[in-house]
């Protein structure tokens, strides 16, 4: 019955042809236009490590109080280097880690090569085992080496590459700046996108980072962060890279990994007593405030999703409403002008649910017909997002298995829904009044 | 014409009238906010930065190996003279960051040494003499630096200038009453003399969130010792092609131990706006392409709706025919209807759109949309309704009255 149905569809879609062409086109492009603003939110709101991401905190501490914010300055979304001290020295969760994005310039040996900048973070030995970070060759520093200030870097497969051809390199020194390391860790392919870990920096889209090394050597040698500096009313600090870091400018990203919510608590109650000793300790001359946000809340707070792509994301869901309500006007019209035929049907014995399927059928190939368009344009669509979102971010805007299944999936579910008042107008035609007109 | 009747026949075909009516509305909801997003980008992208950009060309410079502060000052300068011995080159000079770079250093300034107490916020830019005119800035009161009142500023060093020259608007701000020439500012816990004021200088951000002071930057006498350095050249705009494309390779055979990224080292400013507003622009463009095939569509379902009801009804327009109504009525007729129909759609889209608006602000920190924009839509919306119902009215038109006595 279902093949009759559908052979029954094809013949009166081609009869109007223009009339087809214009639903599935209304269908396809709407679709399509969703698609592609979708493609692009699935990626910048991904969350980038599932797995653990309920148990990773950054915490804020407010050190400027609450006259800053009066002000318009925000709590800072980073630690002065003060704090990030200190709560690494008191390690009440399970693992922690200061970090700080770094830019260096590597001088290769040979003279023809001009030399290159690397980018990386300055971070402890339990970034690599929180963030689960892959390795292809070696593995991180262990804590000791951070104790020790140790000159040791991870570089990435692709700086790897680039240096060594790929070599298992562990062992080998590179010269970074004006100094040597050791390396001790070649990290495999990982960037996660958004890079939840730098978002207080970053766009959190960017290249992979080439280096990891101690924060504690990072500080010895007085490197610069490359990242963002806030500071409110600290024009009386020391001059010089000491006076710097201890001053009231927070710089220094803080994470904390806490298993449970009983730990979560833990470190919550941790974090307000040490504001409150610094109250105290006459640092601070405010209630203690402080936040802990995991990191899928944290993602949330920075905003890594760029308003754009929500802006679009929902304006392209009004546009395919507005498709499929137009599908349904021309539905209609198709369906009514064959009322006498429905008629002679139904007099001829045909059941309003006979009906009903033989109409839903027919919608059924406008959708389908629709969904290809839909792929089609989706995937011009995925082509054209370089002109409308960031590079970083359009880049990240895929067609793959997953989207053409949504998007065919897309298209025949609003098909039918908009198909749906047509087809039952179309099974509700009397007969009898068909019949007499005729 | 009489109104009455086409609202008694529309009674008859309710679905396709709401249909239409609600099309109408939502298109007009998204096309009118769409088109303050655009305007309101637009706007931002229009706005001047105060540089001549036709002439400039910036490089991002990094010494390789971390130089010491006195070696950085010797290579400065011997860069500098080279780029300003290169033909076509009409003048250069080396500072932090530029407008619409996206990077740089904000401070608040104001009439107390107690930094947490100030009058506005201000982006720093580090200058020296040839700032003003390498940038093209006009001097609107005062005077400029002298080469002697440029100061080395080493890593972490304390900010605390002698002199300032800030921009006009950031004058007004710190006074509002009166010349700010000659007087004192602090944008540090020293006091600083505003030697000059220029008329516009763009702060490096253009993120709705420093709007508020977005032309409020002041121009530091500071010669910065930092292993990033940027150089500002102002080309002659026949050579800037020619300096854009030789100014790496002729640094780079001065001295080898540096760093111009190729992808983004070297810059014109035409590529630096570009990259500023990006996004503004792809939102433009996003919106526009939206709103095109929104109406596009909108005005595809009227011509097939209307076109399916003069189908439905060419007996009874042969029978109005008969009896002696002309092709004008009928052509009217049409036209009537869907111009009630778009009314409706209108009003429920002028509301909607003011509804969607509200979420947008709430949502999105939009401004609230100016009335124009929907009174735009409407009219917009009203005239695409009836160039797309001309068709099928036309060919109601052209219905002959025999068809009354034709059965289908």
């Amino acid at each position: 019955m279902l093949a009759h149905y559908l052979r029954l569809g094809m013949r009166s879609l081609r009869r109007n042809p223009i009339l087809t062409m214009l639903m599935v086109l209304t269908i396809g492009i709407g679709v399509a236009s969703s698609m592609t603003t979708y493609a692009v939110f699935r990626a910048v709101s991904a969350n980038p490590l599932p797995e653990k991401s309920s148990q990773l905190f950054a915490p804020q501490i407010d050190i400027w109080g609450p006259q800053s914010r009066a002000q318009g300055a925000d709590m800072p979304d980073a630690l002065t280097y003060t704090d990030a001290m200190a709560l690494l020295r008191d390690k009440k969760a399970r693992r922690q880690t200061a970090i700080y994005p770094v830019n260096l310039t590597l001088v290769p040996q040979s003279e023809r090569t001009e030399p290159f900048a690397v980018n990386g973070y300055a971070a402890y030995a339990d970034f690599f085992s929180m963030f689960k970070v892959p390795f292809l060759y070696g593995g991180a520093w262990d804590m000791s080496q951070d104790d020790m200030h140790s000159s040791v870097v991870v570089i990435s497969s692709q700086l790897n590459q680039q240096l060594f051809q790929g070599a298992d390199s562990v062992g080998r020194t590179i010269r970074l700046d004006d100094h040597d390391y050791e390396i001790v860790g070649v990290v495999d392919d990982w960037n996660p996108r958004p890079r939840f870990y730098d978002v207080n920096n970053s766009n959190g889209f960017t290249d992979p980072p080439d280096i990891f090394l101690p924060f504690t050597r990072a500080i010895d040698l007085q490197m610069n962060t490359n990242g963002n500096t806030n500071c409110y009313g600290s024009a009386g600090r020391k001059p010089g890279f000491d006076g710097f870091i201890h001053s009231d400018c927070a710089w220094v990203s803080y994470w904390a990994e806490l298993p449970d919510t009983k730990s979560e608590a833990a470190y919550r109650d941790y974090l307000t007593n040490y504001a409150a000793d610094q109250n105290r300790a006459g640092r601070f001359h405010w209630q203690p405030y402080i936040t802990l946000r995991n990191l899928a809340e944290w993602l949330d707070f920075e905003k890594v999703v760029p308003p754009e792509t929500r802006i679009s994301l929902w304006l392209s869901l009004g546009f395919l409403l507005v498709c499929l309500i137009n599908t349904i006007g021309l539905m209609l019209a198709k369906f009514m002008r064959r009322a006498g035929e429905i008629g002679v049907r139904r007099a001829l014995g045909a059941s309003r649910k006979e009906i009903w399927a033989q109409f839903l059928a027919e919608a059924a190939m406008v959708g389908v017909g629709g969904g290809v368009v839909g792929v089609a344009f989706t995937g011009l669509g995925a082509l054209g997002v370089g002109l409308v979102f960031e590079p970083d971010i359009a880049r990240l805007a895929r067609v793959n298995v997953s989207l053409i299944g949504l998007t065919l999936v897309c298209a025949l579910l609003s098909t039918l829904a908009a198909a749906f008042y047509p087809t039952w107008r179309a099974s509700r035609v009397q007969p009898a009044w068909q019949l007499k007109s005729n | 014409m009489q109104i009455r009747p086409i609202l008694a026949t529309l009674r008859y075909h309710k679905a396709g009238t709401v249909l239409i009516a609600m099309q109408i509305a939502l298109t007009l909801a998204i096309v009118c906010n769409a088109m303050f997003i655009i305007h309101q980008r637009l706007v931002r992208m229009d706005k001047p930065s105060g540089v001549e950009e036709s002439n400039l060309v910036v490089v991002q410079n990094e010494w390789a190996g971390k130089p010491a502060a006195g070696q950085i000052a010797a290579l400065m300068a011997a860069d500098l003279d080279t780029l300003r011995k290169m033909p076509g080159v009409a003048n250069v000079y080396a500072t932090n960051t530029y407008p619409l770079s996206s990077s740089g250093i904000v401070n608040g300034i104001g009439h107390s040494p107690d930094k947490r107490n100030y009058v506005s916020q201000t982006a720093i830019y580090f200058s020296d003499e040839n700032t003003l005119a390498t940038l093209g800035l006009k001097l609107v009161e005062g005077r400029n630096f002298t080469a002697n009142e440029i100061s080395d500023l080493g890593d972490n060093d304390r900010i605390a200038p002698a002199v300032i020259i800030i921009t006009r608007e950031l004058a007004h701000r710190l006074y509002p009453d009166g010349s700010a020439l000659g007087k004192t500012a602090y944008i540090s816990d020293k006091p600083s003399i505003i030697i000059g004021i220029v008329d516009r200088l763009q702060i490096p951000w253009v993120d709705s969130s420093m709007a508020q002071f977005a032309d409020c930057s002041t121009l530091l006498p500071f010669r910065q010792l930092l292993n990033t350095t940027h150089y500002v050249v102002n080309a002659r705009p026949e050579r800037l092609a020619d300096v854009t494309a030789r100014v790496r390779v002729t640094l780079y055979a001065a001295h080898r131990l540096r760093v111009i990224r190729p992808k983004d080292g070297v810059q014109t400013f035409a590529q630096v706006r570009a990259t500023a507003y990006k996004s503004d622009r792809g939102m433009a463009i996003l919106m526009g392409v939206i709103s095109a095939v929104l109406l596009a569509t909108t005005a595809a379902g009227i011509v097939g709706l209307a076109s399916f009801w003069v189908g439905q009804r060419r007996k009874q327009i042969g029978v109005r025919r008969a009896l002696g109504a002309t092709r004008q009525d009928i052509l009217g007729y049409f036209l009537t209807e869907n111009l009630l129909i778009g009314m409706a759609g209108v009003v429920l889209g002028g509301l909607l759109a003011v509804g969607l608006n509200l979420w947008l602000m709430k949502q999105f920190e939009m401004e609230r949309i100016a009335p124009g924009y929907v009174m735009t839509g409407v009219a917009m919306l009203l005239v695409l309704g009836q160039c797309a119902v001309f068709v099928p009215a036309w060919r109601a038109s052209h219905v002959p009255p025999v068809e009354a006595t034709r059965s289908v």
